[in-house]
């Protein structure tokens, strides 16, 4: 089965926090810690895994800048066999549609059978998958949590719905599916791995190569526009406990015990 | 200003929290907008739900089609593409269906989409001025929406307040599903596994997040719900490594919990994960980062690495018994 897996490059939330810049146009990006979208790390393991039950090849394409390659590499180390990194100055500024439309030109440049994309990235939208299958025209899952894989021409696929519920579905290919997290257990990418794939060639497509105009990305084609990043006036919150630890454990143990959270 | 219409999302004959909030929020696009509802679906179930609609809405668009008795997002667009006009302002759940239908949708009308939308400021010129947040709720924007060939906007489960006035009297139209032929076919609904305890009727959670770092590291949470007498909840995070079932799981795709008092340790506090807190409970919350969204919601707060708070509070709980 040949498999392309979209990434992207992302600040990882759980190491950083994340500040707004002093003009408001931005994030704080000096001593970001970046790494590979968690989303899109499960949805590459899953892809190998499949390939290692049914053969054929993974790929992992990202919409980016120069820095986006190490992403690349961090999962081709994992066991990805190629990457593809689409980098333009005209693509700056595309709204959902527009990087939809520039993975769109990137897969038609090769031939899938089955197509993932994390359910969601570092902006929450969760619309690029959904996008990119219907410029496509393919057949389309959102957050899966399961692929099975053993009919030739269909997938059988679990998506996680509210409550914990999981829906079945049938879903022939080609097809896109947007991947959850705990789909798998994503092995893990030592420095050795990573070395390993440092030469490895990575083909950069632009614009030009994908045959796509201003009409069709970037700012001016973005039906959607990032005005600015604030952080909102909040409400009072929560009563911050002060003073030493010991004091903090004391005051809580009050508080708690006066709420019933202590039987 | 283009024609509005809300996607009711409903399960067994009645309608979702959102169908009333929905109108608020197209209220906050314009004031006088009257907006149009659509249920999709099949039979007396779909039947009962365009009534009880038609209560909220002056015109309900009622698309009654077998293919459609189970929310299969690529019927269920094909369906809503044979129907609604393409310049149209379709407000609709960012939920597991919402997010599943929409972005294709917009796609195939060539509408601008904008998903997850937590409040509206009006409109500017062409464009509707919304609010949105990004990496996981740490920072918030503004976010402009051309609507001039349409648009699709997702809002927030929750946020918006449900429109209780009931007075629309609205007529149930209905409509043709057209060709809704799908390469994807759904099959069932597999339920989740039930646990050996049963968290969505604990009176006190201690519920871990991400900042337990490490598998081993559960033992002290453990040991705290032992000295309190409470039971152990966790976030998503937790449940994707394995370390904890996902029956213990609080959240949108987890259970909802209704306990009296909620430990939150260290815990972001998405919405998705307080979506499945519910019943007001009393929240303290220990986080190490000050910034955490859970600081916005909790009643009290403590800024401390769990690591090293919790085994202190443990010790401190049983000399005090």
């Amino acid at each position: 089965m040949e498999i392309l897996v979209c990434v992207k490059r992302v600040p990882d939330t759980s190491e950083n926090e994340i500040e707004v810049d002093s003009d408001g146009k931005d994030i704080e990006r000096d001593d970001l810690v970046y790494s590979v979208n968690e989303w899109d790390n499960y949805a590459v393991e899953e892809a190998i895994q499949i390939k290692d039950k049914v053969g054929g090849s993974v790929t992992v394409v990202t919409v980016g800048d120069q820095e986006s390659e190490e992403v690349l590499r961090r999962e081709m180390a994992m066991g990805a066999d190629n990457g593809i990194l689409l980098e333009d100055d005209a693509f700056e500024g595309s709204d959902g549609k527009g990087v939809a439309t520039i993975l769109k030109a990137a897969v038609e440049k090769g031939k899938y059978d089955l197509i993932l994309t994390g359910a969601q990235a570092d902006d929450g939208a969760a619309q690029i998958g959904g996008m990119l299958a219907a410029l496509l025209d393919l057949p389309y899952a959102s957050l899966v949590n399961s692929i099975d894989v053993s009919d030739e021409k269909k997938l059988k696929v679990g998506r996680e719905i509210e409550g914990g519920n999981q829906e079945m579905n049938e879903i022939e290919m080609p097809c896109v599916l947007s991947i959850q997290t705990g789909i798998n257990e994503p092995r893990y990418v030592g420095i050795r791995g990573i070395r390993k794939v440092a030469s490895v060639e990575i083909p950069t497509y632009g614009a030009s190569d994908l045959g796509l105009g201003s009409d069709a990305v970037g700012e001016g084609a973005a039906k959607v526009k990032r005005l600015d990043y604030f952080v909102p006036e909040l409400g009072e919150g929560a009563e911050m406990l002060e003073g030493s630890t010991e004091e903090k454990v004391a005051k809580l143990i009050e508080l708690l015990k006066a709420k019933g959270g202590i039987k | 200003m283009a024609q509005f219409f809300a996607y009711i999302v409903h399960k067994k004959g009645v309608a979702d929290d959102s169908a009333l909030e929905l109108i608020s929020a197209a209220k906050k696009i314009d004031s006088s907008a009257s907006v149009t509802a659509i249920v999709t679906g099949s039979g007396a179930d779909l039947d009962k739900v365009a009534n009880e609609v038609a209560a909220s809405y002056p015109e309900v668009w009622k698309i009654d089609n077998e293919a459609l008795a189970y929310p299969n997002a690529e019927v269920v667009r094909k369906a809503l593409l044979n129907n609604l006009p393409a310049d149209c302002i379709l407000l609709a759940p960012h939920d597991t269906l919402g997010m599943d239908l929409f972005p294709g949708l917009s796609i195939k009308l060539d509408s601008a989409f904008v998903s997850d939308v937590v409040d509206i400021e009006g409109v500017e010129g062409a464009a509707i001025k919304l609010i949105r947040q990004e990496f996981s709720g740490q920072v918030s924007t503004h976010v402009s929406c051309d609507m001039t060939n349409g648009s699709i906007i997702t809002l927030r489960p929750g946020v918006f307040q449900a429109d209780e006035s009931k007075s629309a009297g609205g007529s149930v139209v209905d409509k043709d599903a057209g060709d809704v032929s799908a390469k994807r076919k759904y099959l069932e609904v597999v339920a989740a596994e039930v646990g050996d305890v049963d968290i969505t009727k604990s009176d006190i959670l201690v519920s871990v997040g991400r900042g337990i770092e490490d598998q081993d590291n559960l033992e002290i949470i453990h040991e705290l719900a032992e000295a309190m007498g409470a039971d152990v909840a966790c976030s998503r995070p937790i449940v994707d490594a394995k370390w904890l079932e996902k029956s213990r799981q609080v959240g949108t795709s987890g259970l909802t919990v209704k306990p009296k008092v909620y430990l939150a340790l260290g815990i972001s506090g998405s919405f998705q994960h307080m979506g499945g807190v519910k019943g007001n409970p009393f929240i303290v919350a220990v986080n190490k980062n000050p910034k955490a969204p859970i600081f916005q919601v909790a009643d009290v707060g403590i800024e401390e690495d769990i690591l090293e708070f919790v085994p202190e509070l443990t010790e401190a709980i049983n000399e005090a018994k």
